[in-house]
């Protein structure tokens, strides 16, 4: 019988080849659409981005001017949607993970109710929330305290970034349900047989050790809220406003919806070309800073005490 | 109360666990017991036997942290120093404060040495600084750690090696000032020289503290405790003074064990 040999051998392994080749040509495709996007944007879209396009509002029909309204108005949505959705996404995830009876009939109705509703189509949330919140909510607000005078009773700001709460919710619980599920049981243990209970467990050993998971949920959250269109159409966004949005009852303008208006009712498509590229710049550079300083904050919580003398 | 009512409870206290018919049960299936057993005070008992006979499971019965686990069961009572731990009104969580743990893994929280040890008083309510500092350095010098640790207390308790990581453990268990401490096996991840040193902290602690201690390893047993106890399949087949258990045992089960005829 033949020793089997240590030398490599020169037959070349036809299955690693192949899947070396699928795998890199896969990812090349994804680094080569985010190239093409990014190259043409910044190409076409740095002519126009000054100072003044930063601090002025649109001007002459969307054809000059700036997008000020817009950065202010997305910033304030993505803000409001983020205090409304982190709240109530983490308190169900701990609610599911750390109380409810994990076999329960309630518990599986709300995990099926959180997968269902991270499928909805966000023009169905936009309506969703322009019947709900606007109509019932924001009249039902006006019939109660203005004597039917529209003041909640229509889109703005507050029922936009709700809607988009309602919207991102489904990302904040799942995320947060896996960063709960990622805290070692050992320390759970030890926290309880220190006598703790079980609501000091998880405010003192549970959550902080699930910030960084959490976080990665608001970041999903919010890059999703800053870019989406369909749920504020109905529901605050405005296709020009004079005025900054003052109450939580204003409409307000977005760069996304902005981007949308640039693009298909500009009277003058050659003269608003340029600005659509900017705009489009600035909505790119805006989610991808949100990103980035969330993930800063992250990585700055898991290092603070990942064993790494600091 | 008449005299010698009171001179029973005086002699009592010394965190003496009495354990009367305790079975415990997962779902339908017992997983241990009934065992009646007087552990004594101020003592270290050591409970050993095969992997599976219930060891383990006995003594996380002994502070109630079986009931973390979903479908466990438990029948029968333990008392300390005459106080029952089951019974109705009682609340695990402050059996827990007299009754401490420490586990077979180190399990430290990502948080700062200091802090690790500071926890069980923080949740305690305890918030005066110079009180936290002064008992959290009293239970690291208890833990025979304090001389390796006392200059980077504020550093992250996961940098520390693995015997010293357990010795935290110990520390933290001890801040709280349990009169019970129980050990599931706590030396067994730990090289030579960390058990060593385990094992010499544990004879140091059966002068303040009731020690209760799994393990599987014989010798250990032989070198650390006073009492032993037996478990097989289950059921506590002896219980005596260590000397006893491992030179002249009444069951014949016992000695089996003890020479490596089985386990």
């Amino acid at each position: 019988m033949k020793r089997p040999t240590l030398q490599a051998s020169r037959r070349p392994r036809t299955g690693d080849a192949i899947l070396w080749l699928a795998t890199g040509l896969a990812t090349l495709l994804v680094l080569a659409v985010l190239a093409i996007i990014l190259f043409d944007v910044i190409r076409n879209g740095t002519q126009k981005l000054t100072l003044g396009f930063l601090t002025k509002a649109p001007a002459e029909g969307m054809t000059a001017g700036g997008i000020f309204p817009a950065i202010i108005g997305t910033v304030e949505l993505v803000i409001l949607m983020t205090l409304a959705a982190l709240p109530a996404g983490v308190a169900t995830a701990i609610y599911l993970h750390e109380y409810a009876d994990p076999m329960g009939i309630p518990t599986r109705i709300v995990r099926i109710a959180v997968n269902n509703l991270a499928g909805v189509p966000s023009i169905v949330f936009g309506l969703f929330g322009l019947g709900f919140f606007v109509q019932f909510a924001g009249g039902g607000i006006d019939k109660l305290f203005y004597g039917g005078a529209k003041v909640y009773g229509q889109p703005a700001l507050i029922w936009a970034a709700l809607t988009m709460a309602v919207l991102t919710l489904p990302v904040v619980i799942v995320a947060t349900e896996e960063a709960l599920s990622a805290v070692p049981r050992d320390v759970r243990l030890a926290s309880a047989a220190l006598g703790a209970t079980k609501f000091q467990t998880i405010v003192r050993v549970v959550l902080p050790q699930a910030v960084p998971g959490i976080l990665t949920g608001a970041i999903l959250a919010i890059s999703r809220g800053a870019g989406e269109v369909a749920p504020i159409l109905f529901t605050g966004a405005a296709y020009f406003l004079p005025s900054l949005p003052h109450t939580f009852h204003d409409q307000f303008m977005q760069l996304g919806y902005h981007v949308y208006v640039l693009a298909t009712q500009s009277p003058d498509v050659d003269a608003t070309r340029p600005l659509l590229y900017a705009t489009v710049l600035v909505l790119l550079a805006l989610t991808f800073a949100l990103n980035a300083s969330a993930i800063v904050v992250r990585s700055r919580m898991r290092r603070r005490f990942s064993g790494a003398h600091s | 109360m008449n005299m010698q009512v009171a001179q029973e409870t005086a002699e009592a206290a010394t965190g003496s666990l009495s354990v009367g018919k305790l079975a415990v049960f997962y779902g339908d299936k017992k997983a241990m017991g009934p065992v009646d057993m007087e552990i004594p005070g101020r003592k270290v008992t050591a409970l050993i036997g095969p992997s599976g006979c219930g060891k383990s499971t006995f003594l996380r019965s002994l502070n109630r942290m079986n009931e973390m686990i979903t479908g466990c069961r438990v029948e029968g009572d333990v008392k300390l120093d005459a106080e029952p731990i089951y019974g109705p009104g009682v609340d695990a969580v402050a059996v827990r404060r007299r009754i401490g743990m420490v586990f077979q893994k180190s399990n430290p929280f990502p948080k700062s040495i200091y802090e690790n040890v500071a926890y069980g008083l923080r949740i305690g309510g305890v918030n005066d600084r110079s009180e936290l500092s002064g008992r959290v350095e009293q239970a690291l010098e208890h833990a025979a750690l304090w001389d390796e640790v006392k200059d980077r207390l504020h550093e992250s308790a996961l940098g520390l090696s693995g015997g010293q990581q357990q010795r935290l453990c110990i520390a933290r268990a001890l801040a709280v000032e349990p009169e019970v401490i129980l050990m599931d096996e706590p030396a067994s991840a730990l090289d030579p020289i960390a058990t060593a040193r385990i094992e010499e902290l544990i004879h140091e602690l059966a002068r303040d503290y009731t020690v209760v201690i799994v393990t599987h390893n014989m010798q250990q047993a032989a070198r650390v405790s006073h009492h032993t106890a037996f478990f097989y399949m289950g059921d506590l087949i002896e219980f005596d003074r260590t000397d006893v258990i491992f030179t002249k045992p009444r069951q014949q089960k016992t000695e089996d064990y003890i020479t490596g005829r089985f386990g």
